[in-house]
């Protein structure tokens, strides 16, 4: 199955006004509405477009993963090498997927079988479709570990998933939809889940795959970079159809729909506040550690130490903004739980001149008020079952419980209308809403208590594109209003340089790099600094050992 | 994939909250759409509701009665029977005298049934137990009566429909006492047990470590006992009683909650909104009742009619094995076994049978329609 001669006339795949219906309770919707397009041999066609734009819909339907019979297909047709695996038989559509056809996943985790070690992963999907068994299977397996560059593979056949980092994990699964030889793979936002860093490595791995092999690559993904990097053609989707296709060139340079230019100009733009160190501190930390202890053997004495934050200094000024970056595991979002109280910790942390290093749950309740938290996920953080209304107006129960339910309602209504919503959605619930405006109700739900410092924990990772330029927006406006100070914490350092006036660089729980973000981003001084910083913006892979793998 | 809902201008309505909100709609829904379970509940509520009127359908006084131009209502007013010429404390108003004396002077509404579950009949045809009245004919089934077929008091309120035990009590009586019974303490062990088993693993799961530890461990060897010997014996020690027993079930049943509950508050309690009640300064019990609970509430409802259809179960075999509630009781339990030693009989032991399946089958099918109503990830087709 070597591949065949490139011919640019026959497309590998075809799909032709394809439509996909889901039903539900009754009810009938369309995800995707009469879309088309072809990919050649040897070809990367990028799928592009925000959530709910039927960018998965349309790849899981190429090999009918989606779950029938609540999905179905009114029209449309997708010709494999000429055939529609849309009517194809289920066992035939069986002998194309794995085999001609494969898919990645996004989440490398929950992808991989926990139970089973790589080696028989791997190995099943061989002796599914090519009947390799024993050594020769093995064999197999080691050369493609090694094709994607996992090191000492002979070491990693009897791991576990949970042995590897999300990057390994990730190569795993590449690994698995390489073990046919595919003609086209079909890769579901195969980097959302990894740091920068790693995605980069993931990026140009499956570009030197591709060209090694010369298959065919269809790349669903929301991120704009990642496009202009990998593809040789996009298509950009939106409600259910394709409103633009082009070579990527031609269409970054020139897009013509409104939406693509709408998406191209949803980078976070805007710069920070400058750094002035004349106004007064609103939170500071003094070798702060936050060390969870081992403990082993019968009587489980402490053996040592997780260090996941090992003496970090910083001071944060109103109105300015701290960015916290690193990869996952670096111990930021844990500083940012110690530096609010919500973990214990060691060492000096003084608040408005307070020192609360000490204090308990119960000292701690009226500094809540001018202390507030942002969470990453704004689909976890809203209480499913409470109308927004109580969500917001939760905190102003317990900070100022004289409040008259009139006034109360009037303050809800306030703080709505300050992070740009319809007051009168108050009375819905957080189901109605989507993310961008969730991650709004989340923001109002900290400034309805008129706070001094809120910790906004990776507060746009999990939002859209142009949603996150939105919040960021957002964020500076409120700074600029109430003098804020922010501890932003975040792996995306493009968003971090929109907002924060001075970096920390975190790396195994302690400081990299500090200094203001300008010269940080742009004169780093530290080779791993440089590392991050070309991952994050360029999406250039840097030598492995440099950072994790 | 989650599909973004464009807002309207909305309407500013107040919030449907509790048992209006609309994840309560789609499970009341969701409920109804599963037709078994849905009648089997109007069934079951039918049929409870008729036992809790039990003393008016079912009743050895009559419910109304006019003497000497006065309006009694003996069912709810306990009247001496000197008010009636004679020298007993309680009125029997099924004896010949008494009854002869109101009809003289006035008249008597009876309720279709004229024996409570502890009556005796008198004129019962021949040794007890008596089979059914529609199994004899007219004159055997009158024979007990002075006057034979023609004597006015062989009249249908009278008759045994269900037959009599073998203390010649009436057992369609027994039957709609019983039921009550069953279901209220059913009823009650299973709230009471519900309130102790999720406070506990409510607290378990929310504090977890060292608390979580103890009470586990506690609990496992509390749930290894023997309960059914421990019951006996406490139940030869203890006068046996409604409450009594209660409480003794009570002891054990309540663990059955915290496995669910603490699991799920385990879960829950890392939830980001609960984090970020928290951060709010919320406090624990707060944060437990108003973000947790719901979660586990879940789980306990579901959980319910279960725990309902194995309380009656419980009491229904301690009262056959003769540990149960106190002799004369109204009882599924007693009816079996006199079934048992009566196999003559088969009218006891058929009853009580019929009774318990249906209501237990009724039990859980309404148990199955709400767990698929409350189970996110069911749809109906």
């Amino acid at each position: 199955m070597s591949p065949e001669p490139l011919s640019a006339e026959t497309p590998l795949l075809s799909i032709r006004n394809l439509a996909v219906a889901f039903h539900q309770g009754g009810r009938t919707s369309t995800a995707v509405d009469g879309v088309s397009f072809d990919i050649r041999r040897g070809e990367v066609v990028a799928l592009v477009g925000e959530s709910g734009s039927g960018k998965s819909v349309t790849a899981n339907s190429i090999l009918k993963l989606l779950p029938y019979p609540a999905a179905s297909y009114p029209a449309g047709e997708i010709l494999f090498k000429g055939k529609d695996l849309l009517r194809a038989l289920d066992a035939d559509l069986r002998k194309v997927r794995g085999n001609d056809i494969t898919m990645i996943f996004q989440e490398p985790m929950t992808s991989l079988n926990p139970l089973h070690p790589i080696e028989r992963q791997i190995g099943e999907i061989l002796e599914l479709h090519q009947g390799l068994k024993g050594e020769a299977a093995r064999k197999r397996v080691l050369e493609l570990l090694h094709q994607v560059g996992i090191r000492e593979p002979e070491k990693r056949l009897a791991a576990y998933p949970h042995e590897l980092s999300g990057g390994q994990r990730q190569r795993v699964m590449i690994a698995m939809a390489l073990a046919n030889r595919p003609e086209l793979l079909i890769a579901d936002e195969p980097t959302t889940a990894l740091d920068v860093t790693v995605q980069a490595q993931i990026l140009a791995l499956l570009k030197g795959l591709k060209d090694e092999h010369g298959m065919s690559m269809l790349f669903i993904t929301h991120d704009l970079g990642i496009v202009r990097k990998i593809a040789d053609r996009v298509c950009v989707m939106t409600k259910g159809k394709i409103v633009e296709t082009g070579p990527t060139a031609e269409v970054f340079a020139n897009p013509q729909h409104a939406y693509t230019k709408h998406l191209l100009a949803s980078e976070p733009r805007g710069r920070p506040p400058t750094s002035d160190p004349s106004r007064p501190t609103v939170i500071e930390g003094k070798d702060v550690k936050v060390w969870f202890p081992i403990r082993a053997g019968f009587l489980r004495r402490t053996v040592d130490h997780v260090k996941a934050v090992d003496g970090i200094d910083l001071t944060l000024r109103a109105g300015q903004t701290l960015g916290i970056v690193g990869e996952s595991g670096s111990g930021k979002t844990t500083l940012g739980l110690a530096l609010t109280r919500l973990i214990g910790s060691k060492g000096r942390i003084a608040f408005l001149g307070q020192d609360i290093a000490g204090f308990g749950h119960g000292e701690m309740r009226p500094l809540r008020r001018r202390m507030q938290v942002v969470f990453q996920d704004p689909y976890g953080s809203l209480s499913p079952r409470m109308p927004i209304t109580d969500i917001i107006g939760e905190g102003l129960g317990v900070h100022e419980p004289g409040l008259s339910a009139g006034e109360r309602d009037k303050r809800v209504a306030a703080a709505l209308e300050e992070v740009g919503l319809e007051p009168a959605t108050r009375w819905r619930y957080p189901h109605e809403f989507s993310g961008g405006q969730r991650q709004r109700i989340a923001i109002a739900r900290a400034m309805v208590l008129k706070p001094a410092f809120v910790m906004l924990d990776e507060p746009t990772s999990a939002l859209d594109m142009s949603v996150q330029a939105q919040v960021v927006d957002l964020l500076r406006d409120l700074q600029a209003k109430h003098d804020l100070a922010y501890l932003f914490i975040s792996h995306d350092l493009k968003v971090v340089r929109a907002l924060a006036n001075d970096i920390i660089v975190m790396r195994f729980g302690k400081v990299v790099e500090h200094g203001p973000t300008e010269r940080i981003v742009t004169a780093p001084a530290e080779d791993y600094t440089r590392a991050l910083m070309a991952a994050a913006f360029n999406i250039e892979a840097v030598p492995t050992g440099q950072i994790q793998q | 994939m989650a599909t973004t809902t464009a807002l309207s201008p909305a309407d500013a309505s107040p919030v449907r909250r509790g048992l209006r909100s609309p994840v309560n709609q789609r499970r009341w829904q969701n409920f109804r759409a599963n037709r078994r379970g849905y009648w089997s509940l109007w069934i079951f509520l039918v049929l409870f509701g008729l036992s809790l009127c039990a003393e008016f359908i079912a009743n050895d006084r009559p419910l109304v009665a006019s003497y000497k131009g006065e309006m009694l209502f003996p069912v709810v007013i306990d009247y001496p029977e000197e008010k009636f010429g004679g020298f007993l404390a309680q009125t029997d108003y099924r004896s010949d005298f008494i009854r002869d004396e109101i009809n003289a002077n006035g008249w008597m509404i009876w309720p279709p049934i004229r024996y409570s579950y502890g009556t005796v009949n008198s004129n019962i045809p021949h040794s007890a137990p008596t089979a059914p009245f529609w199994l004899m004919s007219k004159e055997e089934r009158c024979s007990g009566y002075a006057g034979g077929a023609e004597d006015p008091n062989c009249v249908l309120g009278n008759l045994n429909w269900l037959g009599t035990d073998d203390q010649a009590r009436d057992v369609m009586a027994r039957m709609i006492y019983g039921f009550r019974i069953s279901v209220l303490f059913g009823l009650a062990l299973t709230i009471a047990s519900a309130i102790v088993g999720v406070s506990a693993g409510a607290v378990q799961g929310y504090f977890g470590g060292w608390t979580d530890l103890l009470m586990q461990r506690f609990i496992e060897i509390w749930s290894s006992m023997p309960v059914l010997y421990i019951l006996l014996i406490i139940a030869a020690i203890l006068p046996p009683g409604f409450f009594v027993l209660l409480g003794i079930m009570l002891l054990f049943s309540w663990v059955g909650f915290v496995g669910v509950v603490r699991a799920e508050f385990l879960r829950a309690r890392n939830f980001e909104y609960v984090n970020a009640a928290r951060a709010l300064g919320v406090g624990n019990a707060t944060i437990m009742w108003r973000h947790l609970l719901p979660n586990a509430m879940v789980a306990t409802l579901t959980f319910l009619p279960f725990i309902l259809s194995g309380s009656i179960t419980t009491l229904t075999s301690l009262d056959f094995l003769g540990f149960g509630m106190p002799p004369g009781s109204p009882s599924l339990g007693e009816m079996i076994a006199q079934g048992k030693s009566n196999l003559q009989a088969p009218w006891l032991g058929l009853t009580a049978f019929v009774v318990m399946s249906v209501m237990l089958s009724l039990l859980i099918f309404v148990g199955e329609a709400t767990r698929d109503a409350f189970d996110p990830r069911k749809t109906f087709r």
